[in-house]
């Protein structure tokens, strides 16, 4: 299984991760690699196996609604790249 | 050639916990920026989520009340986008394996039928942040309290064919979460919402291409929006264009929809199962549970309060339009005895309704409690006081001048029902007009309303109607 | 002194022998005298150490001392530390001070162990050779031209040459039982949801598993006891009894079957590795074990399967790596957009993208099934595999990895042939089963581990057996000739 340009465009475009022009071909041919070893799963009969998601067949437990969480936006900001008046900033949104 | 307009709407309810669906921040309103985001809301580094209880139960009450069927195993799944109030950079919502499953909602129509929506299905998932313009030039500020809250998202199927039946089916879920207790229902500060997905077609034809309309926090602008976005539609097919699937902004002060991004971009949302959560799992008893401790809902209030108080379908309605508003009524009747409850009733939708409009309260907050009010419907019954003297008890009792029997007391406004005391008055009145009392004589027979009312106006409104009457047909045969 | 058991350190500070102080200035004097050459910690933490240490005197001194108190540790610097860089050896987090602890360093801060600092591992823990770190590669202890294995290449190392006398691993698809195997010490993945993932930074969140890595298998026994146990700030972690993971440590194997499967033992096993792994086994079996041929028929679909799970779950979980709240921003972003794309492209290394690539590709439109969907069947296939084998077998035993430890460099540009090396360890957790690397001799002077796999929750019984087989075997004791 190969990858091209588009594919590579795309899954840069839903990752958020820039591929430069230059390094296309060498990310697809890199990735093109790795589909081959997905292809592999091809040949196996599946058929009736339900997927599994999780190792163990536990189900999800609840907590109790009761607030336990004290603000620390002080603390959690310290370490942000930028936060001004209690906000996180980021270059502005035009909606 | 006429148009067929499909209309479906989804709704976010914001449920009423004190936490937040996967931590233990508040969620209470209004609240400094960044306050209520805890590490897990901000999606900090190695944080997970663990459902709160709360939310299960709500989801339950909401299906019970949807007839709907209920997951009884759900699944929450990651929903990836990158966007600055999306902390996570996914939403954790629920995408194959809702909580709530097909169900139905009746709405009223304008002309008094009925109509039923179909629910094809309620989800929970957790609330964005809030961007927040203008703080810093060139910046935008993002504030994440509301991260994490939990909503549930309740999608209708595409059975609306007006912008009148889509407001009158989002007015009957509004009420109908408030009535559960399950939405405090506030849209001014984003506890319901509504977005919209319009399209329209001809008759037989396909469905056309949709718009969502988002964000708009009013009834009154939700019906503006569709009808003006049902006007474009319409008019883009009919010179020649084609409508594009797309979000687009209501502007209330221009009265037009806009698209809300320039360029379309496709989204490929790569929902999957959230491994950091297992599969909800819901039992029969949590079902049973809950089942027994819902409120009756409001349809079958109505037909109850007709049926055994015997009211008219406008009062009814009109006592059911909230929870508060039919728990007062029905505690009015049960501290009143039973003896009367069509006049509790007429208090409730008149005076006591009227008053709470004037003052802008809601039965929550009002002045003259349940208690009191069944305080003074009492002294009605007992004719202590008569219903035109009421109106002066209850505007005092409003005012905070005390209960109905100390103003009744303190003012002196007991009805007058001294035998003696009545007929002076009656014999005063007749003497004082005596053609009057000829012309009744002669046929005239309204002119014992006259009669009846100089003799109320003598008394200052205090005398017994009915004894009033009684004497005065007797002096007069 | 850092050749003594945990035991016999526990002894001496309970004896009033020696104190945490003079154990943790030991342990930091070596740090100083060798990790300049080796690179085995990201940060080394000394005042807090001390700090740590002199608390933990305290308590001998109060008498409210456990077996662990006073003793350091070291952890990968994938458990958030309060206050403490926490770097997943990326750039992306080389300005993070986690403000907050994982559960697994509560616990060890509750039981008073001394944090010595934080070790080097592949980027986000994604790799086989602690190669792709942010920070440099660590060197292997027993020979400076090799890998000390990964991701958790760091822990084995500091390990293995004496510069933590125990340290904190994860283990994804081998991370902590191959790094195990490459640098000659013991190291044990326990069952998923045994150890909280509280505040250890999510690489694939179905499969991330944390765990001891020590120089016997005693000592990992005592070290899980700290770790291990119900975490109710992680849903997946299991609401179950405490175990005491040294109650069985000295039962006897008689009567114990072994089952070793020949798919494990085909191609591509170095043949000087299949050697040492069958002399163990056999050593095993003097011991009264009986020996078994079982069957996993589907140990090949377990790499593809794993390759797609682990980097599809990887994909969203790295998402919250944006550049807006936390860690690394780009200089100047010119929107959003920019922001995004420039600190994501800037702030991740070559395999950390191209796994969040890959799995994002895997959950793509049109992919989901043929990828996702399928690698979730063969998920349960390889599980009922195990289910299958252990109803004639009570643990499995072969190889941990095909070869012993690769040099630097040697497969750093190749990365389907660094995939396939953890052939044998993936499918354990594709499953989610507990799986112990003791080791078991010398290939080419380079250590090589025993691969131990038992049913869920059979920790105890896999740390018997590791700690029968090390009474009589003495690998577990050798010290690379430099590190003695």
């Amino acid at each position: 299984m190969s990858l091209g340009k588009t594919e590579v465009e795309y899954i840069s475009r839903l990752t958020q991760i820039e591929v430069r022009e230059e390094n296309v071909d060498g990310v697809a041919a890199k990735l093109s690699n790795i589909l081959d070893l997905f292809t592999q799963m091809e040949a196996a009969d599946t058929q009736g196996v339900e997927p599994m998601a999780h190792p163990l067949d536990a189900v999800q437990r609840l907590r109790a609604d009761v607030v336990t969480e004290v603000d620390q936006h002080k603390k959690l900001q310290a370490i942000a790249p930028s936060a001004a008046e209690e906000h996180y900033l980021v270059p502005q949104v035009i909606e | 050639m006429s148009w067929e307009v499909v209309i479906g709407l989804e709704i976010h309810a914001q449920l009423t916990t004190k936490s937040k669906i996967f931590s233990g921040a508040s969620t209470e309103y209004g609240a400094a920026p960044n306050s209520q985001a805890c590490p897990i809301d901000a999606g900090m580094p190695g944080m997970l989520p663990v459902l709160n209880h709360a939310v299960i139960a709500k989801s339950i009450t909401l299906g019970l009340a949807l007839d709907a069927e209920i997951g009884m195993r759900s699944v929450f799944d990651r929903k990836n986008y990158f966007y600055p109030d999306s902390p996570k950079g996914y939403q954790t919502t629920q995408f194959e394996f809702p909580i709530v499953g097909q169900g139905e909602l009746e709405i009223d129509l304008e002309d008094g039928s009925k109509k039923v929506i179909g629910v094809t299905r309620a989800h929970l998932e957790e609330d964005a942040g809030k961007s927040v313009h203008g703080l810093v030039h060139g910046q935008t500020g993002i504030d994440l309290n509301r991260s994490g809250t939990a909503l549930l998202e309740i999608v209708s199927d595409p059975d609306m064919s007006s912008a009148k039946e889509a407001v009158a089916y989002a007015k009957k879920m509004h009420e109908l979460v408030q009535y559960l207790g399950i939405c405090d229902g506030n849209m001014q500060e984003g506890s319901f919402r509504v977005d919209s997905n319009v399209s329209v077609r001809r008759p037989g034809e396909p469905l056309g291409t949709r718009a969502e309309l988002k964000n708009i926090n009013s009834f009154r602008f939700i019906e503006k929006a569709i009808n003006i976005e049902i006007e474009r539609q319409i008019e883009l097919i009919e010179s020649g264009g084609t409508v594009v699937q797309e979000t687009r902004l209501y502007d209330s002060e221009k009265d037009i929809t806009r698209s809300m991004r320039t360029k379309e971009e496709a989204n490929d949302y790569r929902y999957f199962p959230c491994p950091d959560l297992l599969p909800v799992i819901i039992t029969e008893e949590d079902v049973e549970a809950v089942r027994v401790v819902m409120p009756e809902l409001p349809d079958a209030k109505r037909k109850h309060f007709v049926a055994k108080f015997g009211l008219s379908d406008y009062d009814a309605v009109v006592l059911t339009g909230s929870r508060a508003m039919a728990e007062f009524f029905e505690k009015v009747v049960a501290l009143t005895e039973g003896k009367d409850a069509k006049l509790c009733a007429n208090w409730m939708t008149s005076g006591f309704s009227g008053a709470l409009n004037r003052d802008s309260l809601t039965v929550e907050n009002s002045p003259v409690s349940a208690e009191m009010l069944a305080g003074m419907i009492t002294r009605i019954i007992d004719n202590t006081i008569s219903g035109k003297i009421a109106k002066q008890v209850f505007d005092a009792m409003w005012k905070g001048e005390g209960l109905a029997d100390e103003i009744i007391e303190s003012k002196g406004l007991k009805q007058i029902t001294d035998t003696g005391a009545i007929e002076a008055l009656v014999d005063e009145v007749l003497a004082n007009n005596p053609s009057q009392v000829e012309a009744y004589k002669g046929g005239q027979e309204k002119m014992l309303g006259y009669f009846v009312g100089q003799i109320m106006k003598a008394s200052g409104g205090q005398a017994n109607p009915g004894q009033v009457n009684q004497m005065l047909k007797a002096k007069l045969s | 002194m850092h050749n003594l058991t945990i035991k016999q350190m526990s002894e001496k500070l309970h004896a009033g022998e020696i104190t945490s102080v003079e154990l943790t200035q030991h342990y930091l004097d070596r740090i100083d005298q060798f990790d300049a050459e080796l690179n085995a910690y990201v940060t080394v933490t000394p005042e807090l150490a001390i700090s740590m240490a002199e608390e933990a005197d305290q308590r001998f001194a109060a008498g409210s001392a456990e077996l662990l108190t006073g003793i350091p540790v070291a952890h990968k610097d994938i458990f958030c530390t309060d206050g403490v860089k926490t770097s997943c050896s990326s750039k992306m987090l080389d300005n993070f001070i986690a403000p907050y602890d994982a559960h697994v360093v509560t616990q060890l801060k509750r039981v008073g162990m001394p944090i010595l600092g934080k070790t080097n591992m592949d980027e986000f823990a994604m790799g086989s050779s602690s190669e792709s770190s942010y920070y440099g590669p660590t060197k292997n202890p027993w020979d400076h031209k090799a890998v000390p294995g990964g991701s958790s290449g760091g822990a084995a190392a500091v390990v293995a040459a004496g510069l933590a006398p125990m340290a904190t691993g994860t283990d994804t698809g081998g991370s902590i039982r191959q790094p195990a195997s490459f640098c000659g010490i013991t190291g044990i993945k326990p069952t998923y949801g045994s150890v909280s993932r509280f505040g250890i930074i999510a690489y694939a969140s179905s499969f991330d598993q944390a765990g001891p890595m020590t120089r016997s298998a005693e000592d990992s026994a005592w070290m899980l006891n700290a770790m291990a146990g119900f975490d109710e700030r992680d849903s997946t972690s299991l609401e179950r009894e405490k175990i005491d993971y040294t109650a069985e440590l000295d039962q006897s194997l008689k009567g114990l079957k072994v089952g070793v499967p020949a798919e494990y033992f085909g191609e591509g096993l170095d043949a000087d590795v299949e050697k040492i792994v069958r002399d163990a086994i056999a050593e095993v079996e003097k011991l009264g074990a009986e020996i078994v041929e079982v069957h996993l028929p589907n140990k090949d679909l377990a790499v593809p399967s794993y390759y797609v799970l682990a980097p599809a779950e990887a994909s969203t979980n790295l998402s919250r790596f944006d550049g807006v709240r936390f860690g690394y921003r780009c200089d100047q972003p010119k929107d959003l957009e920019d922001l995004y794309k420039r600190s994501r492209s800037e702030g991740f290394g070559e395999e950390v993208k191209r796994r969040i690539m890959v799995g994002a590709y895997a959950l793509s439109a049109g992919y989901y099934d043929a990828f996702y969907l399928k690698a979730q069947k063969l998920r349960r296939m390889v599980r009922d595999d195990f289910t299958n084998a252990f109803e004639s077998c009570d643990v499995i035993m072969g190889p941990v990895a095909p070869t012993p430890a690769f040099n630097i460099g040697e497969k750093s540009g190749d990365q389907i042939s660094m995939y396939l090396s953890d052939l044998y360890t993936i499918p354990v957790n594709l499953a989610g089963l507990p799986g112990l690397s003791v080791p078991a001799g010398f290939a080419q002077d380079r250590p090589v581990g025993l691969h131990i796999v038992g049913p869920y929750f059979s920790e105890a019984k896999l740390l018997n057996i590791g700690h029968q087989f090390q009474q009589v075997t003495d690998w577990h004791k050798q010290v690379p000739a430099q590190y003695q």
